[in-house]
């Protein structure tokens, strides 16, 4: 038995790889495409463009606009001298922040009185205009700080001290690329199994694979394999990548990692195998490998927190293995998860593997049309 | 040519009205195929319906009801005053907690996703100079998460110091008086910029998808090579191929705009003609893209990779959707560029949120015409009537 699993892999292997661009597609564009997400996918602003329109030829008027162009979040593109100038640059994206500054602002200062400041965020991308107006307000609390102590007025009753665990500086790529392991092996455990009974079917082969002496679950082997060590292989040099090249802490062990690495990739090689038995057509099963990719990325928690979702929603987030595995990946890289705090996640990822190479296997004979 | 298999084909009546006969037969064949395998229709209407709904409820970068450990070493009045602040905000569902050790395991298992910790002294050093520290920890691991979280306990505080200062029968004066105005999306409503963003993302998808395997599955099947002896074009297999999609892609985008209207609520400032007309632009480019991949590759499976790689993750996460290109570093911003869902996200987001702004719709229009115009000749060069 085990022969023939052997044979039923090699073929797999060939079909799959003997093509020089089937070869070149499986294996490069995940490597760039962490290169490239890695660094492009951070919810950190840098660089954000603003103008200044400032009536008040005060000093405080002048720290303030300082502590704007100073800062490394901020880049000044244009000064306005008069109103009608924020419309179109706001319009036309060419700023995302105005920072407007009253005529009486620095004499009211002086007077112990509050100084008018307006602040004008462009809000088409209402994520990227909260973060925007909190870097605003830090900046805004460390002039209200620095000139209350200068003009000795009252101290704060009491004051804040932040701790952030795990991530000290807050950088979003510790956060994103862990997510990027789970989403390149996801696709290509997908992609790779998705399409391999499908083409068979349409081909007319796999009907000669089912009259040989090979049971179902050889087959079944014989087709899960190739995906899971492709997977792995491939989510280790992705793994490899993630800590040397962008040098995000992996504090918990690698066994942890590992195991759940195994349980994913049962769980994504599971689905892409059910997807492509159901399939008569690869256009079928592109599809049905897109309808699985798209929510499984998207409620995942790998971009948006599975949190801030519907209840509903999160319910249905629970037959989703990528969740689990995120929840691993995230613990295991940042806070060294211990292995038995993450057994949670563990089965259900087992579960649905299984469930879904069982009904594999009932469809390769019992097709539905 | 064989006259005898194809008696009515234009072979005798190059003359007239012989490519148009030839164009409508093809068309035909092409409508037949997409209603024979209802994958076609499926990835024009089911997709757009399903994943609109899925991510247009599910979706959401606004943090709300965030599970918080309050720590009080010694309950007062005066740590009552500051805690209340927590209970009465949206943003905040407290969990009162005895001591430090346990709220520390809570934060470990993502019970809570932060802790506000009073100690014993709060009240006695209230009064003094310097006032009392407030130590507030937060699970950073989602960094975004996070600093929204430090936001918000940073207004619950500012709210009671206020409070505090009025009750005192001062006003408590901060030098600087910041008003906020968010422009096209006042309330900060994630959904209104995520379901146009979202719309790019399907129409990327529907244009790849619906196009990426056609040409390819003609070669695998070795219908091509029956096409190649007939005396259509090349020009007429192209156009053959991209009529049909187009309007199922069309039709695909109608859906999408309608259920982001009318489901989502979200406004749609500009005009619904300019909408329609980007969108055009764009499914051709995308459509142009799915035949490139398909006539280069000759074979549905790389084909079917190529489509995935190339759509879905770059318009996620390249296109501006979600994370800002503008604080991308310089090589990935060029990137960028060669990507049309990045114009498209930029069309829609300023078609819907704020209106015709001709500055950012005109030149994102041309880059899209440019690109249709790119793949669509590259396909029409690269698909040659040869055998190799």
């Amino acid at each position: 038995m085990l022969k023939r699993i052997r044979a039923l892999m090699i073929k797999e292997f060939l079909a799959l790889l003997k093509d020089k661009r089937s070869r070149v597609v499986v294996f490069v564009p995940p490597i760039l495409q962490l290169l490239v997400f890695g660094y492009a996918a951070t919810f950190d602003l840098s660089r954000i463009p603003f103008a200044v329109y400032n009536e008040d030829t005060g000093a405080a008027a002048r720290d303030l606009v300082a502590r704007f162009s100073a800062s490394p979040n901020f880049r000044q593109v244009a000064v306005f001298t008069h109103e009608e100038e924020i419309t179109p640059q706001v319009d036309a994206k060419r700023v995302l922040l105005v920072l407007h500054i009253g005529r009486e602002f620095s004499r009211e200062l002086l007077r112990g009185r509050p100084g008018p400041v307006q602040v004008i965020v462009d809000g088409r991308n209402s994520n990227t205009a909260a973060i925007l107006l909190g870097y605003v307000n830090t900046i805004v609390a460390a002039f209200n700080a620095d000139w209350q102590q200068r003009t000795g007025g009252a101290a704060a009753l009491a004051s804040l001290e932040f701790r952030a665990w795990f991530n000290p500086n807050l950088l979003s790529r510790w956060f994103i690329v862990p997510g990027i392991v789970g989403l390149l092996t996801l696709v290509v455990t997908t992609l790779v199994t998705a399409l391999s009974v499908a083409r068979e079917r349409e081909q007319g082969t796999f009907d000669q694979l089912l009259v040989t002496p090979f049971r179902p679950g050889e087959i079944l082997l014989g087709k899960a394999l190739p995906g899971f060590i492709i997977g792995f292989f491939e989510a280790s040099l992705i793994i490899l990548l993630a800590t040397l090249w962008f040098q995000i802490p992996l504090r918990g062990s690698l066994v942890t990692l590992y195991v759940g690495l195994f349980c994913f990739l049962i769980s994504t090689v599971g689905m892409g195998l059910m997807i492509s038995s159901l399939a008569v057509t690869q256009q079928q099963g592109l599809l049905g490998a897109f309808l699985f990719l798209v929510p499984s990325i998207l409620l995942s928690g790998f971009a948006t927190p599975i949190a801030n979702m519907p209840p509903w929603v999160q319910q249905v987030t629970y037959l989703n293995p990528m969740r689990y595995f995120l929840v691993i990946l995230r613990g295991v890289f940042l806070q060294g998860t211990p292995f038995h705090l993450l057994l949670d996640q563990f089965w259900p990822m087992a579960l649905i593997g299984l469930v879904n190479l069982l009904l594999a296997t009932y469809l390769f004979r019992h097709r539905l049309y | 040519m064989n006259p005898g298999s194809n008696p009515e084909d234009a072979s005798q009546a190059p003359v007239r009205g012989g490519s148009r006969a030839r164009l409508r037969g093809l068309l035909r064949k092409e409508f037949y195929q997409i209603l024979r395998d209802p994958s076609s229709l499926a990835i024009a209407f089911l997709l757009p319906l399903v994943l609109l709904l899925i991510f247009g409820y599910g979706v959401s970068l606004d943090a709300e009801h965030v599970p918080v450990a309050l720590v009080v070493e010694l309950p007062s009045p005066d740590t009552a005053s500051f805690t209340s602040g927590f209970q009465q905000s949206r943003y905040f569902v407290p969990v009162f907690q005895r001591n430090l050790v346990e709220a520390e395991q809570a934060l470990l298992n993502r019970r809570v996703m932060a802790i506000v910790h009073l100690r014993s002294d709060f009240a006695r050093r209230l009064r003094q100079p310097g006032g009392a520290p407030i130590q507030v920890i937060v699970n950073g691991v989602d960094a975004n998460t996070a600093r929204l979280i430090l936001g918000y306990v940073q207004g619950v505080w500012q709210k009671w110091l206020q409070r505090e200062a009025l009750a005192r029968g001062e006003t408590l004066a901060m030098p600087i008086q910041l008003e906020q105005r968010v422009w096209f999306n006042s309330e900060l409503r994630s959904r209104n910029f995520l379901v146009p963003g979202l719309i790019a993302i399907i129409m990327t998808l529907i244009g790849a998808l619906l196009t990426a395997l056609v040409m390819a599955r003609e070669w695998e099947r070795g219908t091509m090579e029956a096409l190649l002896v007939t005396p259509v074009t090349m020009r007429e297999v192209l156009l053959g191929k991209l009529v049909p999609y187009f309007i199922l892609g069309m039709g695909g985008m109608a859906l999408s705009v309608g259920m982001g209207v009318w489901l989502f609520g979200v406004p749609l400032r500009g005009s619904v003609w300019v909408l329609f007309a980007a969108a055009a632009l764009f499914l051709l480019a995308a459509l142009g893209m799915g035949l490139l991949i398909s006539t280069v590759s000759k074979n549905q499976f790389v084909a079917g990779q190529l489509a995935i790689i190339t759509t879905f993750l770059p318009a996620f996460i390249l296109s501006g959707f979600i994370f800002d290109i503008g604080s991308m570093p310089r090589i990935v911003q060029w990137l960028t560029h060669v990507l049309a869902a990045s114009y498209f996200v930029a069309i829609l987001q300023t078609v819907f949120l704020a209106g015709n702004v001709w500055s950012v719709i005109l030149p994102n229009a041309l880059a899209l015409l440019l690109m249709a115009a790119f793949f669509l000749g590259v396909s029409r060069r690269k698909l040659r009537r040869r055998l190799e």
